[in-house]
């Protein structure tokens, strides 16, 4: 549990992507099995067990310190688990009371004589050096835990986790908090996990999670095979994921190079890409299951559309919310994934759907191989079959000229998407003889985005980065015009860290350092008058109303696209303009 | 006879009116004793000055000949006599030459105590309990929360991820005043001996402490080394360096911080810190109230930090306890930004490759300006 709780400490820590791997990894490659295999669990979400409360958390607690003391610390350290962590009695018992109980084979009882923190003088101090904070009992180890827990009824669950605590130091007292009372949010995707898993063999991750469906922690199998020791764990999965296929970007000088006739076109949906896959396992039961892009397993947050994947085959599409026949935008959808629990009345009120645009595989039938339009007619021929109002095929989007689609993708609304336009982000081009191919491939599939919308802002506070970037200023948050108390004034309208070259970004953290007029913190404050100031021109995808900003507007996927050094900052952009832009939208939307 | 008709706690500090002197006021006084070396207890302009051989020599080389009119250096046990009144100097290991100072009159004792810990630390002389009637306390870490554990595990973390990044450097932030050369020492007891890196800010007072015999083996500049030859180092700097330019000629450092508010998740986060280091220079909370129960005070007087939790604690035992209001103590912080422009001249730029970037206001991120409004608390400001 220590290490565990020290990979943790670390993790939280670490905003690094390339370093949180290293840092797994060094773990994974450096404990025994089964902990390690029981980490990688918790880290990829895979472990069950019954969570303990916030309110048993505090139960504890409050029976072992003066109440005072824990609101003044609590108070100060904001958070719970970290704040019972931190001031869990070193040695709740004299050495002498505490043993009698254990030595019995019960638990530990709770008294009176445990309100007090350690008293002063030589005991106090004696745990210093050991570790083991004073108790005697080793703390547990990570498999231990879990296997307690998993087995453990909800009545003896408080005194275990006390006894865990008292064994613990700081580090590992929080850890276990946190592994208990679920969710561990400390920034890891469960496909970083299993990146940093699959580096102990040098594999590719997607042979892990082709695998992974079929594999349990603690993965004693998949471990051997990562270090050479056994075979390749088998995939029996009936509902495997497969790695996807992926679009460069197109770009104005690659239609020379392009033939209209060789390519078809959909539109790219502004949703979320998904693998629905179902399979019959041994019993002959349907087991359906739905893949994020990277291969993790979403199907517990969608269970309304899971019901429809009825017919074993597996299906590349986007996910989107549907209402009465509408797809909803990208902020719809957002607020149905930003739920932790998935209740019906979510499912109501945001129904997910499915808009297909490739088969994979059907029944027994890996399609990969077959070209893209063959593979499109068994697709159409599947989505008949089906019959399911709940998945739909994306529609082509028909042209004969890359002038034609120009037009098309400038008005999707007209060119056949009605009244989804609003959720259409730009066309997908994919070469008609395409075989489906896993990874970025040049050249068979493009995505050619909408334009985005763009305005000039005024850079209003500046923020300094992480990692690489700790000693720059890359956060910028930005502002526009609007008519105040005393005239014209700015009004933030967001914020963007990205969009920008290297060059740029030392020239625009540099004109921050030359240019402060407050600090907050890692925040400054820039000169922002209508005369003197850095214009940045913003780009984003949309907009919609938000009562969390003061301007009533937020923007989406905004970025900066261009440094304006030359305009002065009066002639940026007002709020109006951004008004008006989001009323088209919304006109569009009721249209 | 009352306590405070020998020690008046004033705003500017406490005052013993029988004997004529102050002990580390925040303002120029007549006749001042000082504790340690730290600029909050320790400032310049008074009159005579009081204090042991290091104290006097910290003040010096951080304010030059002139910082006091007359000055006196007191060994640890020496007693005095000032108009009646007794006082000597007992070390209080929390930096070189820091003391906590023990005043007697008509057989009453009270113990100043400044700043303290009482813990281990290989550069300082180590705590000695006083027994006392009265105990004036800082509470720089006066809740349950802070407990700081053994300092040695924080260095063998620090030396794991060094061993862990070989390619990039690690960064170290440390006050310059008793915590930098605190941790070189102890990278040096846990056997680490390739060279360690210094922030030019903390040379003199490095040279210092190895001048009173304190070995920290070899110690380099990181001016003028090359961003290569930083790769799977550690350097140790001031806290404020870290997020300044002073710090792109690092590759990818690793920002660690050596201090006993990383024992709080936010701080290190606040601060971007990756690798908290809890290592203290002040008592923990079972430090503080195993040293408060050890001297044998019937009554506790409290000047700085969390004082709440800890006059509660004290009273809960019985204790007579008040805060005391002295404005001023506990910015160590923000007086530790020594010089540091002199370190920004060349400046690499990590992104756009070596020797670029030159030419930037290297004055402007130094922190000698006033602290922003707001954001910067009292306590953080602490050490």
């Amino acid at each position: 549990m220590n290490r565990f709780a020290e990979l943790l400490d670390l993790l939280s820590y670490e905003p690094g992507r390339n370093n949180k791997l290293r840092l797994i990894a060094d773990y994974l490659r450096h404990t025994e099995d089964p902990d390690r295999g029981w980490a990688l669990a918790a880290l990829t979400g895979t472990l069950s067990f019954q969570d303990a409360k916030a309110g048993m958390v505090r139960a504890l607690i409050t029976e072992r310190t003066d109440p005072v003391l824990f609101d003044l610390s609590y108070d100060y350290v904001g958070d719970l688990s970290e704040t019972v962590a931190l001031m869990w009695p070193a040695s709740p018992l004299p050495v002498g009371e505490r043993s009698t109980p254990r030595a019995s084979g019960e638990g530990v009882t709770v008294q009176n004589s445990l309100i007090e923190p350690p008293s002063p003088g030589a005991l106090a101090r004696a745990d210093l050096s050991a570790p083991g904070n004073g108790c005697n009992d080793p703390p547990p180890t990570l498999t231990t835990v879990v296997e307690t827990l998993s087995t453990l009824g909800k009545a003896q669950l408080p005194a275990q986790i006390a006894r865990w605590l008292d064994t613990l130091d700081e580090t590992g007292r929080w850890a276990l908090l946190k592994l208990v009372t679920g969710g561990l949010r400390i920034g890891v995707s469960a496909r970083l996990a299993k990146t940093a898993a699959a580096s102990l063999g040098d594999k590719a991750p997607d042979e892990i999670e082709i695998l992974w469906p079929g594999l349990a922690p603690p993965y004693l199998d998949l471990f051997a095979w990562l270090e050479g020791r056994g075979d390749k764990p088998s995939s029996r999965d009936p509902a495997p994921f497969r790695p996807p296929m992926l679009a460069h970007a197109v770009d104005d000088t690659d239609f020379a190079a392009l033939v209209a006739g060789d390519y078809m076109a959909e539109w790219k949906w502004d949703g979320i890409r998904v693998q629905a896959v179902s399979g019959c396992d041994e019993h002959g039961d349907v087991v359906a299951r739905l893949y994020s892009r990277t291969g993790e397993d979403i199907s517990k947050s969608f269970p309304d559309l899971l019901e429809s994947l009825r017919l074993p085959a597996a299906i590349d599409g986007e996910l989107l919310i549907m209402r009465e026949n509408r797809v909803q935008s990208f902020n719809v959808l957002q607020q149905r994934l930003n739920r932790k629990a998935v209740t019906p009345k979510l499912c109501a009120e945001f129904p997910a759907h499915l808009r297909a645009y490739d088969l994979l595989a059907e029944g027994d039938d890996d399609l990969r191989d077959l070209p893209f339009a063959e593979r499109r007619k068994r697709l159409e021929a599947f989505i008949a079959t089906l019959n399911d109002p709940r998945v739909d095929l994306s529609p082509l989007v028909p042209f004969a000229t890359w002038r034609e689609l120009t037009a098309a993708r400038a008005d999707p609304a007209s060119a056949g998407a009605g009244a989804d336009a609003e959720a259409v982000e730009g066309v997908m081009l994919k070469r008609r003889d395409a075989a489906y191919v896993p990874g970025r491939p040049k050249g068979p599939w493009w995505k050619w985005k909408r334009d985005p919308m763009i305005i000039d802002a005024v850079l209003m506070y500046a923020q300094r980065g992480h990692g690489k970037r700790s000693s720059y200023y890359s956060d910028y948050t930005f502002g526009v015009w609007t008519k105040g108390d005393n005239g014209d004034e700015l009004v933030p309208v967001g914020k963007a860290y990205f969009g920008f070259s290297d060059d740029e970004l030392l020239q625009i953290d540099r004109f921050v350092r030359r240019n402060t007029i407050d600090r907050f913190g890692p925040v400054r404050e820039v000169t922002h008058e209508a005369s003197q100031g850095l214009v940045l021109e913003v780009a984003f995808e949309g907009l919609q109303r938000s009562t969390r900003h003061k301007s009533g507007i937020a923007m989406r996927f905004p970025r900066i696209s261009r440094l304006r050094w030359d305009k002065p900052p009066g002639e940026a952009d007002r709020l109006e303009t951004l008004e008006k832009m989001l009323s088209k939208i919304e006109a569009g939307r009721a249209a | 006879m009352r306590p405070e008709d020998i020690l008046v706690p004033t705003p500017s500090g406490v005052c013993c009116k029988p004997g004529g002197f102050h002990i580390d006021p925040t303002r120029p006084v007549a006749k001042a004793l000082i504790t340690h070396g730290h600029s909050d207890h320790a400032r310049a302009g008074h009159g005579a000055v009081l204090a042991t051989q290091e104290t006097l020599d910290i003040m010096r080389l951080r304010y030059g000949d002139g910082f006091a009119g007359t000055t006196q250096a007191v060994r640890y046990g020496e007693t005095l006599e000032l108009n009646g009144v007794r006082v000597s100097f007992h070390p209080a290991g929390h930096v070189l030459g820091s003391a906590q100072i023990l005043v007697e009159k008509d057989g009453m004792r009270l113990v100043a105590s400044g700043d303290y810990k009482d813990v281990p630390d290989p550069t300082c002389a180590p705590f000695e309990t006083v027994q006392c009637d009265v105990f004036i306390t800082e509470a720089t870490f006066g809740l349950p929360v802070f407990r700081h554990h053994d300092a040695a595990g924080e260095i063998d973390k620090l030396l794991h991820s060094v061993a862990l990044f070989p390619e990039r450097a690690h960064l170290v932030g440390a006050y310059s005043l008793g915590k930098a050369q605190r941790v070189m020492a102890m990278l040096r007891g846990a056997g680490y001996c390739k060279p360690i890196y210094l922030h030019g800010a903390m040379e003199k007072i490095t040279r210092y402490y190895e001048s009173r015999g304190i070995d920290l083996g070899t110690i380099e500049l990181v001016r003028g080394a090359k961003k290569s030859e930083l790769a799977g180092t550690i350097t140790i700097c001031p806290p404020s360096a870290m997020g300044d330019l002073w710090s792109r000629r690092f590759p990818d450092p690793v920002a660690a911080f050596a201090s006993g508010w990383m024992r709080v998740r936010a701080r290190a986060r606040q601060r971007g810190i990756t690798l908290p280091l809890v290592i203290s220079d002040h008592a923990d909370w079972d430090g503080l109230t195993a040293t408060i129960a050890s001297t044998g005070a019937s009554e506790v007087w409290v000047t700085h930090g969390q004082e709440d939790a800890l006059v509660h604690w004290s009273r809960a035992k019985g204790l007579k306890a008040r805060p005391l209001d002295i404005v001023g103590y506990g910015d160590e912080e923000e007086a530790d930004v020594v010089a540091e422009a002199s370190e920004g001249l060349s400046i690499p730029s990590p992104l756009a490759g070596e020797g670029q970037g030159g030419g930037y206001d290297t004055n402007s991120d130094s922190n000698n300006s006033p602290p922003g409004r707001g954001e910067r608390t009292r306590s953080e400001a602490d050490e």
